[in-house]
C-alpha cells in the first residue's frame, strides 16, 4: 500500500490487537481516533486561515495585517488563541445557563461534522455513505440551530435581532443551495460524496454544471453569513448579532467555527464542482490526492476571501428579494433543464459537455434578457412618475 | 453485539427523557429544544437499524426544518425571555381525552403488528431504489405524492396571500 494513513491505521490496530482488546472494540476504537484526529486537524487548520485571511484582507484593504508575532505574523492566531483562552467566560445575568453554554459547542460541531463525509485523496474518507450530500446539508443546518440557541438564551434584544436574521437568512438560502446541489447529484447518480469525487474524472462538473456552481456558490456564502451577507453580526446595526454576550472561548469558539465553515464551503465546492482530489498523476500516488484537494480548496477559500473584502454589506430586503426573486426561480430552471438534457443525452449519445455548456449559456442569455427588459420597465416606470417635474422644468426652460 | 445494544440503550433513554421533558418543562423555548434532542435520539435509533438515508432524512426535515420552524413560532408569538405562566389550563381535561384516544388508536394499530420475527435490515438500503421508483410508479404511490405536492403548493400559495401587503390604492 502507498498509502501512509492506511498502513498507520493497520498499525495502530494490530499494536490494539496485540494488547488483547477484542477486533471489534478495535474497530470502534480507530474510528474514535481517526474522528478525533480529523477533527483536530480541521478545527486546527483554522489557526492557520486565520492568518491567511488577515492577511490577505489586509493586502486588499492596502494594509499590512499582522507581522509583529513570528515571521509574518504567522504565530498571530496562536498568540490570540492563547488569549481567547486566558480570558473569563461571562454568562450574563438573566441568560438561559445551559442553553448559552451550549450554543458555541453545537455550532463548531456542526461545522465539523461536515467533514466525516469528505473525500480527502482517493481512499481517504471519514465514512463513505450514500447519502453524503444530503447528510452535509442536514448537518449544516445545526448550526442554524446553534446560532439561533445562542440568540435566544443571551437575554439580549441585539442578539435575538441578529439570531431572527440568521434563520431567515439560512433557511431561505438553503432552497437554492439545495436545488443546485440536486444537479451534480445527477450528474454523478450518486448521493455519496466519493462516487461524486470518481465521477467527475473525464470533466469537472464545474465545466457541465456551471450556472449551478456559481448558485451554490453564493447561497453557501449566505449560509456561511460572510461580507456580503452578514446581516447577522452587521457591527453598526445590531453590535455583534448572536454572539454579542459571548466573551472568552465562547466567543472563540464562534469565531472558530466562521473561519472553519468558510473552509468547509470552499472544500465542499471543490469536492462537489472542482472534483475533490481528481487530478494527473492520482492514479499511481494517491497522496497526490490530498494535495490536489487542498490546492483546490485554496484557491476557492481565497475568492471568498477576495469577496469578503470587496462588496459591502447587502440590506436585509436585498437579501431576500436576490434569494427569492432571482436565485431560487434561476436554481430551478436550471435543474429542470439540467434533468431533461441528462436524460436526453443519455438516450440520444450527444456530447455531454457540450449540451450542458450550451444549455447553460442560452439560461444565462435569457437571464440577461429578462433583467433587461425588468430594468427598462422599472426605469420607465420612474420616467412615468417622474414625468410632470420635468415638464415643469422644462416648461420653464423654455 | 453488546456495544450496539448499550448504545440503543442510551439513545432510547434520551429519546424518551427529552420527550417527557418537552411536555413538562415550563418554558416552551426549552420545551423545542427537548423536542429536538428527542427527534436526535430517533435519527440514532434509525443508524443502529442499519437505515443511514432514514436518519439523515430524519435530521434534515425534522430538526432542521421542522423544529426550527417551531422555534421560530414560538419565538414570534410568545415572551420567551420570560418563565411562561400556568402549564395547564381549563382545556386539560379535553386534551387528556383526545391524547387517550390517539394512544388507544395506535396501540391497537401497532398491535396489529405480527410480532417482530427480526427481519434482515441491510435490505432496508437496497429497498431505497424501490422506493424512488413507487413514488413515481402508477402502480405506487404517484396520486398521494401528487396529492402531498399540491397541497404544498397551496400552502405556498396561501402564505404569500397571508403575507401579502395589502393593495395600494394607485
Amino acid at each position: 500500500m502507498s498509502d501512509p494513513f492506511v498502513t498507520i491505521g493497520q498499525f495502530i490496530k494490530e499494536l490494539l490487537i496485540g494488547l488483547g482488546l477484542e477486533a471489534a472494540l478495535t474497530a470502534v476504537l480507530l474510528r474514535i481516533v481517526g474522528a478525533a484526529v480529523l477533527g483536530g486537524l480541521v478545527g486546527a487548520a483554522a489557526i492557520l486561515t486565520i492568518w491567511a485571511e488577515r492577511k490577505l484582507l489586509a493586502r486588499i484593504q492596502d494594509r499590512i495585517g499582522p507581522n509583529r508575532v513570528g515571521p509574518y505574523g504567522l504565530l498571530q492566531s496562536f498568540a490570540d488563541v492563547l488569549k481567547l483562552i486566558t480570558k473569563e467566560f461571562l454568562i450574563p445575568r438573566g441568560a438561559d445557563r445551559y442553553v448559552f453554554i451550549m450554543a458555541p459547542l453545537v455550532v463548531v460541531a456542526g461545522v465539523i461534522g461536515m467533514w466525516a463525509v469528505m473525500p480527502l485523496a482517493p481512499g481517504l474518507v471519514g465514512t463513505e455513505i450514500n447519502v453524503g450530500v444530503l447528510y452535509v446539508i442536514a448537518i449544516g443546518a445545526i448550526g442554524t440551530l446553534g446560532i439561533m440557541m445562542a440568540g435566544l438564551s443571551s437575554n439580549n434584544k441585539y442578539a435575538l435581532l441578529g439570531a431572527f436574521r440568521t434563520v431567515a437568512q439560512m433557511l431561505s438560502y438553503t432552497v437554492p443551495m439545495l436545488l443546485t446541489l440536486l444537479i451534480p447529484v445527477m450528474l454523478a447518480g450518486s448521493m455519496g460524496m466519493s462516487t461524486i469525487v470518481e465521477a467527475q474524472s473525464s470533466a469537472w462538473f464545474i465545466l457541465l454544471a456551471p450556472l449551478a456552481a456559481i448558485i451554490f456558490f453564493i447561497s453557501s456564502l449566505a449560509e456561511l453569513g460572510r461580507t456580503p451577507f452578514d446581516l447577522q453580526e452587521a457591527e453598526s446595526e445590531i453590535v455583534a448579532g448572536f454572539h454579542i454576550e459571548y466573551s472568552g472561548m465562547g466567543f472563540g469558539m464562534f469565531m472558530m467555527a466562521e473561519f472553519v465553515h468558510a473552509f468547509t464551503i470552499s472544500a465542499l465546492f471543490s469536492v462537489i464542482f472542482l472534483g475533490g482530489w481528481q487530478g494527473p498523476g492520482v492514479e499511481a500516488f494517491p497522496l497526490l490526492g490530498l494535495f490536489y484537494f487542498i490546492l483546490k480548496t485554496a484557491l476557492i477559500y481565497f475568492v471568498v476571501i477576495w469577496l469578503r473584502g470587496t462588496f459591502p454589506r447587502l440590506r436585509i430586503d436585498q437579501m431576500n428579494a436576490f434569494n427569492w426573486k432571482f436565485i431560487t426561480p434561476l436554481a430551478l430552471v436550471v435543474f429542470m433543464v439540467t434533468a431533461i438534457l441528462d436524460k436526453l443525452v443519455v438516450q440520444a449519445d450527444f456530447n455531454r459537455t457540450a449540451v450542458h455548456l450550451g444549455s447553460n449559456a442560452i439560461i444565462v442569455l435569457g437571464t440577461l434578457f429578462l433583467l433587461r427588459a425588468y430594468a427598462a420597465s422599472q426605469r420607465r416606470r420612474k420616467e412615468v412618475a417622474d414625468r410632470p417635474q420635468i415638464q415643469h422644468s422644462e416648461a420653464a426652460g423654455d | 453485539m453488546t456495544l450496539a445494544q448499550l448504545i440503543f440503550l442510551a439513545a432510547a433513554a434520551v429519546t424518551l427523557v427529552a420527550a417527557i421533558m418537552v411536555v413538562t418543562s415550563p418554558r416552551l423555548i426549552h420545551a423545542g429544544l427537548w423536542l429536538i434532542l428527542s427527534l436526535a435520539g430517533i435519527a440514532v435509533l434509525f443508524i443502529l437499524l442499519d437505515n443511514g438515508f432514514l436518519a439523515v432524512v430524519q435530521v434534515a426535515i425534522y430538526i432542521d426544518a421542522i423544529a426550527i420552524l417551531i422555534i421560530i413560532a414560538v419565538m414570534l408569538t410568545r415572551a420567551v425571555m420570560s418563565d411562561a405562566d400556568r402549564q395547564i389550563n381549563r382545556m386539560g381535561l379535553a386534551a387528556a381525552f383526545a391524547s387517550l384516544i390517539l394512544l388507544a388508536g395506535l396501540l391497537a394499530m401497532v398491535l396489529q403488528v405480527p410480532a417482530a420475527s427480526p427481519a434482515p435490515l441491510v435490505e432496508a438500503e437496497v429497498n431505497l431504489d424501490a422506493l424512488g421508483r413507487a413514488l413515481v410508479d402508477v402502480d405506487g404511490f404517484i396520486l398521494p405524492f401528487e396529492v402531498a405536492s399540491v397541497m404544498l403548493v397551496a400552502a405556498l400559495v396561501g402564505a404569500i396571500l397571508v403575507a401579502m401587503a395589502p393593495a395600494r390604492g394607485d
